[in-house]
């Protein structure tokens, strides 16, 4: 593990990844102490706080209900971080068993499954996405498990490789040779050295999620409950913020996503780059090491 | 009864070209031999000439094209499922490279003790740890509790090849097939590790089928050496007599190539021209003709089988009918 934080420190875009998750992360865990009001608050509102101007009391102005936009900002940041993890999960629970099976078996199942992902993959997600939260009821569960499926073909992909490369190493025709069961030698042999993989890949998978999650709610497909930053957008853009000026109620949720995709896809290509010995030139033995690390990480997680 | 007897076993890799036109690589083409309990058979033969095929195809991780391997007088090439486990107890391998078939993330201990927890033997936990050690220390790793909680990468190259060593002693097998078990290490441990094999031979009298691109280790300990050529065998003999009286060409080649520290005693060597031909287009009659240096016109006509020279030693060559 502590080979993998050097690495990972001397990753610059990486480091910056992480520091920008950790800081929304921390925004989002601590909301009710950071927001100025609470964004549920019931207010009288007059004339005046409809789109309010920056100032004292309001930093980010005030958006068309008269409320604090820096606090609806602020509670946002949970809700997109809520579905990016969800949704995320489902993709790459669903993206590493297909992956795992298609490349340990290959053949026939291979074929199939990899035809199937394909086809999954030349699927516009956010079409079907709007269809299929049109069609159920748009619950923040049911926008997490629409995107959750949807977004699980790259990780397919990715696992599958990893894992034909991992099979023909010797020590799974070691394993062949004493007799274990093919199911063992995948959970055993090589799972634990796809699964540093997948953990990078996870980082990728959420930013996409965000996004994903922000595209919705800004199509008016959100969870009407909830108030994520792609709702803002969506009120923002539909209640005449544009032509009455309002520019804040549209800056702070757009770059709140904006930053934290970025942020996902800086730390996730920081792992990737230390994991994936294709990205970088790697010696054997550090290779090794690193995957040595993946032991710790399921350690950690299971 | 021999442990194993192997009767002209075929295993053909089918390759699509893309033009419709099906080649099929004869990796191994009609190999026959038998291993007495606790004989070590050396298996010799240049890269590429099927030995390791071989080697995959008794352990029936490769299937064999046609042929039988009796086991114990049983024909295993067509086992399966339970019956096919329980084989895996009696034949295991020991293959080439350290280096890859370990798994980095698993330690010396957990290493070892699978082949245990896969057949469910050893009665409880503690059981199989004592198994464990045993096996350890049988294949040289003094003291066996300093090793169990390290990991692969911590090891050297000998070492590595130890614990492979002891994760197929543990099943107690029978016949351990060891696939160029020393060519990736150091000169300098090779000796140990040959000699840890040497200790299985006479103390557990396990059989062995030793393949080796080099004649030198296979004479330190095999008790008969099989020299094999593009798929078959074309002398089989008591390694004394096959490196003091070699019948076939090829292995005269190899022998002459040997290097002699006395220089008085130097022998013309004998270099073939040409490369290996390709497996997928054998020439027909004597597969060794267009690189033999002692090749008659009819070598390339006439099939040429394996002739007694005497009850032990074996040869293919047309010549030995014609000199004799």
């Amino acid at each position: 593990m502590r080979d993998f934080w050097q690495a990972l420190r001397r990753n610059r875009m990486g480091v910056i990844g992480l520091i920008m998750i950790v800081l929304t992360l921390l925004m989002a865990i601590f909301a009710p102490l950071l927001a100025p009001y609470n964004p549920k608050e019931r207010i009288r509102v007059t004339l005046d706080s409809i789109y309010a101007k920056p100032s004292l009391e309001h930093p980010f102005g005030t958006d068309d209900a008269g409320k604090d936009v820096l606090s609806n900002f602020i509670y946002g940041a949970r809700v997109s971080l809520t579905v990016g993890f969800f949704a995320s999960f489902i993709s790459v629970v669903i993206g590493g068993t297909i992956g795992l099976i298609s490349g340990f078996f290959g053949g026939k199942i291979d074929n199939l499954l990899m035809r199937f992902t394909d086809i999954v993959l030349v699927i516009p997600d956010l079409p079907l996405a709007v269809v299929l939260v049109a069609l159920t009821k748009p619950s923040l569960m049911n926008i997490i498990i629409v995107i959750g499926i949807l977004g699980w073909t790259g990780t397919a992909r990715l696992v599958r490789s990893q894992t034909i490369s991992v099979k023909e190493r010797k020590f799974v025709l070691r394993a062949k040779a004493i007799g274990a069961h093919p199911l063992y030698i995948l959970r055993n042999h090589i799972f634990p050295l796809v699964l540093p993989l997948m953990i990078a890949n996870t980082v990728l998978v959420i930013s996409l999620a965000i996004l994903n999650e922000s595209a919705l709610a800004f199509l008016g497909l959100g969870d009407p409950s909830t108030l994520s930053w792609g709702q803002m957008l969506n009120f923002a853009f539909t209640r005449g913020a544009m032509s009455s000026g309002a520019w804040w109620a549209l800056l702070a949720p757009g770059l709140g996503i904006v930053w934290l995709v970025l942020g996902c896809t800086l730390l996730g290509q920081g792992f990737q780059q230390i994991l994936n010995p294709r990205l970088e030139s790697h010696h054997l033995q550090k290779s090794e090491m690193i995957a040595l690390e993946g032991s710790h990480v399921q350690q950690a997680t299971g | 009864m021999s442990l194993i007897r192997v009767q002209n076993l075929h295993k053909h890799f089918s390759l699509s070209s893309g033009l419709g036109k099906n080649l099929v690589v004869k990796a191994v083409d009609g190999v026959s031999f038998e291993l007495e309990k606790g004989e070590v058979l050396a298996l010799v033969g240049e890269s590429g000439c099927g030995k390791s095929t071989l080697a995959l195809t008794l352990m029936h991780l490769e299937e064999a094209s046609a042929g039988q391997v009796l086991f114990n007088d049983n024909d295993i090439t067509t086992l399966k499922g339970k019956a096919l486990k329980n084989l895996r107890r009696d034949i295991q391998m020991v293959f080439q490279d350290p280096y890859e078939s370990l798994n980095p993330l698993m330690t010396v201990g957990a290493i070892v003790e699978e082949p245990l927890k896969v057949h469910g033997l050893g009665k409880s936990k503690s059981a199989r740890q004592e198994m464990v050690k045993k096996a350890l220390e049988d294949a040289g790793l003094n003291p066996a509790e300093s090793y169990l909680n390290r990991r692969p990468h911590e090891l050297s190259g000998g070492q590595r090849q130890r614990v492979v060593i002891a994760a197929a002693l543990v099943l107690e097998p029978s016949l351990v097939i060891a696939d160029e078990p020393v060519s990736m290490l150091d000169v300098s441990i090779r000796a140990e590790v040959l000699g840890v094999l040497e200790r299985l031979k006479l103390e557990h009298s396990v059989a062995m089928l030793f393949i080796t691109h080099d004649l030198g280790t296979a004479a330190h300990f095999a008790d008969r050496i099989a020299v094999m050529y593009l798929g078959r065998i074309v002398e089989l003999g008591e390694t004394q007599d096959v490196l003091e009286n070699p019948q076939h060409p090829y292995t005269k080649a190899l022998l002459s190539v040997i290097p002699v520290p006395n220089p008085k005693l130097r022998r013309k060597h004998i270099i073939l021209q040409g490369d290996p031909p390709n497996p997928i287009n054998i020439p027909g009659g004597c597969r060794f003709h267009p690189r033999c240096p002692v090749a008659i016109p009819t070598c390339s006509k006439q099939e040429v089988a394996l002739k007694h020279i005497n009850i032990n030693h074996k040869a293919a060559c047309l010549l030995l009918d014609h000199s004799a």
